[in-house]
């Protein structure tokens, strides 16, 4: 049974955003860690990187193949988690813990169009 | 999709189940790396049942194995297994094989299970030699048990002397009282056994050989098959292998014997011979961050020189490496790459292609 926690934002493609002010902080999920395996690579944006609602953000590389992990929101990457870099099983052990990046949001609006903790449930159930 | 005798027993086990080749096969059941180290270490055992037999009896039976392989049949002994691929005129791979021989009015091909088919076709079409050919795909199930401990743990099953079953022989042998076919040949680069018997023995032997091995043992998925294989350079037809790679391009050229009998394809590799080939496999090694995917381009000084043929994070040693195909003279080891990962241009270095050494029983 995959983990999901009340009070987070969650898209369709299996990230979840925390909302901070007007900043995002974007991991992926707990249904998203067990799929993929054991995560070996995290290819991370650069900070001040662009990016858009439905955009690639990154991607993640698990033994067998590369997945992209979509951005939620628009704006601009003010932080990306650099320990990543070197233990990108930290995604595998705590997937709500270790975030990805942190994103100031464009547009606090485009939330609303995500899931709450109960949709999600409700889709990858 | 087609299933295998075993494919209750993978669910049980946890197994997530994936289509390959048209079968429903369990590519993890626990973690690829762990998997992966339990093969290397103690032991694994491997649902192989999707692969391909096709059975050639007849007078002319030597002789027409050897038409169609590329390696010496005439050379084998009774009980021996051959690798090799059947090629078409071109110099392509039909498919790389393992040859059974009984006698020499009786060989056994071990096929693919993605080009099982395709092979069964091929040969029919070229049987000029009187043989009765049959495809014995659906009558057989096949487990692999491979590793350090696959004998010890084999042993404690049968009477039979497995000291007796050498590096690429075959027996016909009891384990737990079923007849099976036995031969010392795997995809791991590990000591281990191939074992073929009727779907009511395997699916039996399945658990027993997992009970016998206790905790020395694992079940493992398509997945750690793949990264094994890789580490020791062995093939995947379709990735190093395919009808527009031949054998010498693909660095096999120990299962081409130019020397010998004719075969369906030698014309090709015997120019490619005399003026080197083109291109070939090499190791790659990864200088920046990523990971090294089958398609991915590479470059040298911008020009495209290549491509990727299987790339992972080698899970016994961590390097991150890829098999490629490389244009000459940019094969050579040492040579500065680039390779394109997701439109960003990551350096690269063709190192040795054994990226684990091998540790056979011989």
């Amino acid at each position: 049974m995959s983990k999901i926690i009340d009070g987070l934002y969650y898209a369709n493609s299996h990230e979840w955003v925390k909302v901070e002010d007007a900043f995002a902080y974007v991991g992926i999920t707990d249904y998203a860690q067990e799929s993929l395996g054991e995560i070996v690579f995290v290819e991370l944006p650069e900070e001040d990187d662009e990016i858009s609602a439905g955009g690639e953000l990154s991607a993640i590389e698990s033994v067998k193949a590369a997945s992209d992990i979509v951005s939620p929101v628009t704006g601009t990457i003010v932080m990306v988690n650099e320990e990543l870099e070197d233990s990108p099983e930290l995604v595998n052990e705590d997937p709500y813990e270790n975030w990805i990046v942190k994103i100031e949001m464009e547009n606090k609006s485009e939330l609303e169009a995500l899931l709450n903790a109960a949709e999600y449930k409700e889709l990858i159930e | 999709m087609k299933t295998t005798i075993l494919n209750e027993k993978h669910r049980a086990l946890g197994a997530k189940m994936v289509e390959f080749a048209g079968w429903e096969m369990p590519i993890v059941y626990s973690s690829i790396t762990e998997e992966h180290m339990k093969v290397r270490e103690n032991a694994g055992l491997f649902d192989v049942s999707h692969m391909g037999e096709i059975c050639i009896k007849g007078d002319n039976a030597e002789a027409f194995v050897d038409y169609i392989f590329t390696n010496d049949v005439t050379s084998m002994i009774n009980n021996q297994v051959l690798y090799g691929m059947m090629l078409y005129e071109t110099g392509g791979v039909v498919d790389d094989l393992l040859v059974y021989k009984f006698h020499k009015s009786h060989y056994l091909l071990v096929v693919n299970a993605s080009n099982a088919d395709k092979d069964f076709d091929w040969v029919v079409k070229n049987n000029t030699f009187d043989c009765s050919v049959s495809n014995e795909s659906d009558n057989f199930s096949e487990i692999a048990l491979q590793g350090p401990k696959a004998q010890t743990i084999l042993q404690q099953l049968t009477d039979f002397n497995l000291d007796d079953i050498t590096f690429f022989t075959h027996q016909n042998i009891r384990i737990d009282g079923k007849l099976c076919l036995v031969s010392r040949t795997g995809y791991t680069g590990e000591d281990g056994f191939e074992i073929y018997g009727t779907h009511f023995d395997i699916d039996e032997l399945w658990s027993i050989i997992l009970k016998s091995g206790g905790e020395n043992i694992l079940p493992i998925g398509l997945g750690a098959r793949d990264t094994l294989r890789f580490e020791v350079n062995l093939p995947l037809y379709g990735h190093e292998l395919s009808d527009s790679i031949t054998p010498l391009e693909a660095g096999y050229g120990f299962a081409v014997k130019l020397e010998a009998n004719n075969f369906i394809g030698k014309d090709v590799l015997v120019k490619q011979k005399e003026t080197k080939t083109t291109r070939r496999i090499c190791g790659l090694e990864l200088v920046d961050k990523g990971i090294m995917r089958e398609g991915y381009k590479v470059y040298h000084d911008s020009k495209e020189v290549g491509f990727i043929t299987t790339g992972y994070k080698t899970p016994t040693t961590g390097r991150i490496v890829a098999l490629a195909m490389i244009d000459r003279p940019y094969d050579k080891l040492g040579t500065d790459l680039e390779v394109e990962i997701r439109n960003k241009v990551k350096k690269a270095v063709v190192v040795k292609k054994k990226f684990f050494t091998k540790n056979y029983k011989k």
